[in-house]
C-alpha cells in the first residue's frame, strides 16, 4: 500500500499536550478531536491538511501523557502517517494499537520540508520525495508488530480470540 | 549473567518462559490494569468491540475517575457516567466513585492494591510511580487497557536499565523531587528512552515512600518505561500497614531485587550532598536550574497537589513553609491532597487550617489543573509554580502561560514572596 500527502513538518518533543490538549479530552469522538488537532504546536493545521498529508517530526514525537485521543486525532484528521526521528514509547504503541502509521527515520526527517510530496511504501517501509531520486528505509518492526499492524489494529488483531 | 529487579519481574510474569533479555517481544500477565475518567471511555469501547461477556478477572482492574472530577461540565459527567456504568455492569471491584475517589497513583498504594513483584499496567504515563514499591508498573493507552481488561495480558518488549545511583545527604528543603528534577534534566527529556530507570544508592534507601514515589512518578518524563526501587524495610512497612488497613484481596508479595552481576545499559552517579532545590522552567521538565538562579520571577498561581507530590508530607512541608505567614496578594495558592485519607489527616494535623489562615484553598482530591482539566486554569501570560509534573506549552491552561515544576517548600515559599523563592530566603 502505498501513502501519498504533502508534508507538515514539527521539531523534536512535540507532546501530547500540543497533540490534543487536556480541555477537549472530556470527549472520546474521533471526529470530535480530529477538529483540535496539533492545536497547541500550530493553530492552522486542521486548516492546511489534507487527507493523505503527512506529519514529519523530529525526535521523541508523542511524549508527555499517555491519552490515546492523540493518535486519534491525528488519523481522525486524515493524516496518513507519522515520520519521525524517534517516536516516544507510549505513543509509539497507541498508534501501532489504532492502526496509526508510524515510520522511524532520521535520515528522511532531515531531508523532508514542508510543503513537499512524499510516497510511503507501507509494507517495505520506504519512504521518498514524489520525484523518487532517494529512498529512506524506515526502521523495521519486529513481526509480532507487523501481525498488529497488518490486522489493522489491536483489537482486529484481538477478535476472535478466546 | 544477572538480572535486574526489572527483568526478574517481567520474567515471572511471562507464563512457560525461563530466560529473559532486553529487546525480547513478551506477553506478560498483569497483576492490576487500571484507567481514570479520560482513558477509561476509549478502552471501555475497545472493550466492548470485542463482545465479550466478563472482564478477565473482576478483582483486578482499578477505574478511578480523578481527572475531570466532580465533574467539571456535561461531557466529563458523560465520561464519568460511563465508567461507573461499566464498573456495574462488569462487577469492578475496585471502581472508586466520588467520596473514595483519589489522584489514582496515590490511591492505589495506599489501599495496599500494588505490591512488590507485581507487573501493573495502566491507562495513564504516570503508572511509573508504583515502581517505588519495588513493582514493574508502566503507563500504557486506552486500548492496551482494553486488551488487558479482556486477556489479563500486555504485549511489551523488555527493556534496558538505566542505572542511577544517588549518594549523599541532601541539605535541608532538598527531597525527591529536586532528586528527580536533578535527574531528568541530566538524561534530557529522551534520555531513558524505552529503558528502565533503576534508582539506586545510600540517599535513596533513606527516602520516605513518599518521596520515592515523587521520583519513579516523574521516570516518564525523561522518556523511561518504568521506574523502580528496590523494595527494603521501609517498603515492607508500608506495604503491611496498607495490608492491614484495607485488607485487599491479594496479599502476596516478593521482594525482589537486582542481581551483583546484573547488566546495565548505562549507570551514573550523583552526588547530591550539595545539590539545591531544582525548578524546572517551561517549558520542559527537563530545564531544571538551582532556585537560586531563579530571581524575580513573578508567579500568579501556586499549586501544591498532583500524583508527584500530594502526599501526607508534602503538605507537612508546605505547612511548615506556610505557617504563620500569609500568601502574597497577587499569588492563588491551590492546595489539593493527593486522597481522602491524606485530606484528613491534614485536617488533622492543622495543616488545611494553615493553608486556609495563610490564604490558600484546599480542596478535593482530583487531578484538577495539573494537566489544565480544572480547579485552576492559567489565563493568558499567566505564571504558576506547581508540585506537578509537567510544563509543556499550555500544559496548565492557556498555550500562552507558564509553569514552573518545584518541590513543595519552593512552592509554598513562592507562594509567599510573590516570585519564584527559596524558603530558607524568606
Amino acid at each position: 500500500m502505498k501513502l501519498k500527502g504533502k508534508v507538515h513538518k514539527f521539531g523534536d518533543n512535540v507532546n501530547t499536550d500540543e497533540i490534543i490538549p487536556a480541555r477537549y479530552l472530556n470527549v472520546s469522538d474521533p471526529e470530535e478531536l480530529a477538529k483540535h488537532c496539533m492545536e497547541d504546536a500550530n493553530r492552522s493545521f486542521v486548516n492546511q491538511v489534507e487527507p493523505g498529508d503527512v506529519i514529519v517530526a523530529g525526535e521523541n514525537f508523542g511524549c508527555g501523557s499517555s491519552r490515546e485521543h492523540a493518535p486519534i486525532a491525528i488519523k481522525a484528521v486524515g493524516v496518513s502517517c507519522v515520520i519521525a526521528g524517534s517516536f516516544a514509547r507510549i505513543f509509539y504503541r497507541n498508534a501501532i494499537n489504532i492502526g496509526l502509521p508510524i515510520f522511524t527515520s532520521p535520515e528522511a526527517v532531515k531531508v523532508l520540508k514542508k510543503g513537499d510530496k512524499v510516497e510511503v511504501s507501507v509494507g517495505r517501509g520506504e519512504i521518498s520525495k514524489s520525484d523518487r531520486k532517494t529512498v529512506y528505509k524506515a526502521e523495521n518492526f519486529p513481526k509480532f508488530i507487523k501481525d498488529i499492524i497488518r490486522a489493522g489494529g489491536l483489537m482486529a488483531y484481538a477478535k476472535g480470540r478466546k | 549473567m544477572g538480572y535486574t529487579i526489572t527483568e526478574k519481574i517481567l520474567l515471572s510474569h511471562v507464563p512457560g518462559a525461563k530466560t529473559i533479555a532486553p529487546g525480547d517481544f513478551i506477553k506478560a500477565k498483569v497483576d492490576l490494569c487500571l484507567g481514570n475518567d479520560i482513558t477509561s471511555p476509549i478502552a471501555i469501547r475497545e472493550f466492548r468491540s470485542l463482545g465479550r461477556k466478563k472482564v478477565f478477572n473482576r478483582k483486578r482492574i482499578a477505574l478511578i475517575p480523578d481527572h475531570f472530577l466532580p465533574a467539571k461540565d456535561m461531557k466529563s459527567a458523560n465520561q464519568a457516567k460511563m465508567v461507573k456504568e461499566f464498573a456495574e455492569e462488569f462487577g469492578i471491584t475496585n471502581y472508586f466513585e466520588l467520596g473514595q475517589m483519589g489522584v489514582e497513583h496515590a490511591l492505589l498504594p495506599e489501599r495496599g492494591l500494588i505490591l512488590p513483584g507485581d507487573l501493573i499496567i495502566g491507562a495513564d504515563s504516570h503508572t511509573c510511580t508504583h515502581g517505588a514499591l519495588g513493582a514493574f508498573a508502566t503507563g500504557m493507552g486506552s486500548t492496551d487497557l482494553a486488551f488487558a481488561m479482556a486477556f489479563g495480558e500486555c504485549w511489551m518488549k523488555v527493556p534496558e536499565t538505566i542505572k542511577l545511583c544517588f549518594t549523599g545527604k541532601p541539605r535541608k528543603w532538598v527531597g525527591g523531587k529536586d532528586l528527580i528534577l536533578h535527574a531528568i534534566s541530566d538524561l534530557g527529556v529522551s534520555g531513558a528512552l524505552y529503558k528502565a530507570i533503576e534508582f539506586t544508592g545510600s540517599t535513596i534507601e533513606m527516602l520516605s515512600m513518599d518521596d520515592r514515589f515523587t521520583m519513579c512518578n516523574m521516570a516518564i518524563e525523561a522518556g523511561a518505561k518504568n521506574g523502580i526501587i528496590i523494595p527494603d524495610k521501609i517498603t515492607e512497612k508500608y506495604i503491611k500497614s496498607a495490608i492491614r488497613k484495607y485488607k485487599p484481596s491479594r496479599k502476596g508479595y516478593k521482594m525482589l531485587k537486582s542481581d551483583d552481576d546484573a547488566v546495565y545499559a548505562e549507570v551514573r552517579e550523583y552526588n547530591v550532598s550539595k545539590l539545591e532545590p531544582i525548578v524546572a522552567t517551561p517549558h520542559l521538565p527537563s530545564n531544571g536550574k538551582p532556585v537560586s538562579e531563579l530571581k524575580d520571577i513573578k508567579v500568579n498561581q501556586v499549586v501544591i497537589g498532583s500524583c508527584t507530590n500530594g502526599r501526607i508530607s508534602d503538605l507537612c512541608e508546605a505547612a511548615s513553609v506556610l505557617r504563620n505567614r500569609s500568601v502574597n496578594p497577587n499569588v492563588r495558592l491551590i492546595v489539593i491532597p493527593a486522597t481522602q485519607d491524606i485530606y484528613l489527616e491534614a485536617v488533622k494535623e492543622g495543616y488545611a487550617e494553615t493553608f486556609i489562615r495563610a490564604g490558600g484553598v484546599f480542596c478535593t482530591p482530583s487531578c484538577g489543573p495539573c494537566l489544565g482539566g480544572h480547579m485552576g486554569i492559567l489565563s493568558e501570560g499567566e505564571t504558576a509554580v506547581a508540585t506537578t509534573n509537567r510544563n509543556f506549552v499550555g500544559r496548565m491552561g492557556h498555550p500562552k502561560s507558564f509553569v514552573y515544576l518545584a518541590n513543595p517548600a519552593v512552592a509554598a515559599a513562592s507562594a509567599i514572596k510573590g516570585t519564584i523563592a527559596h524558603p530558607a530566603d524568606l
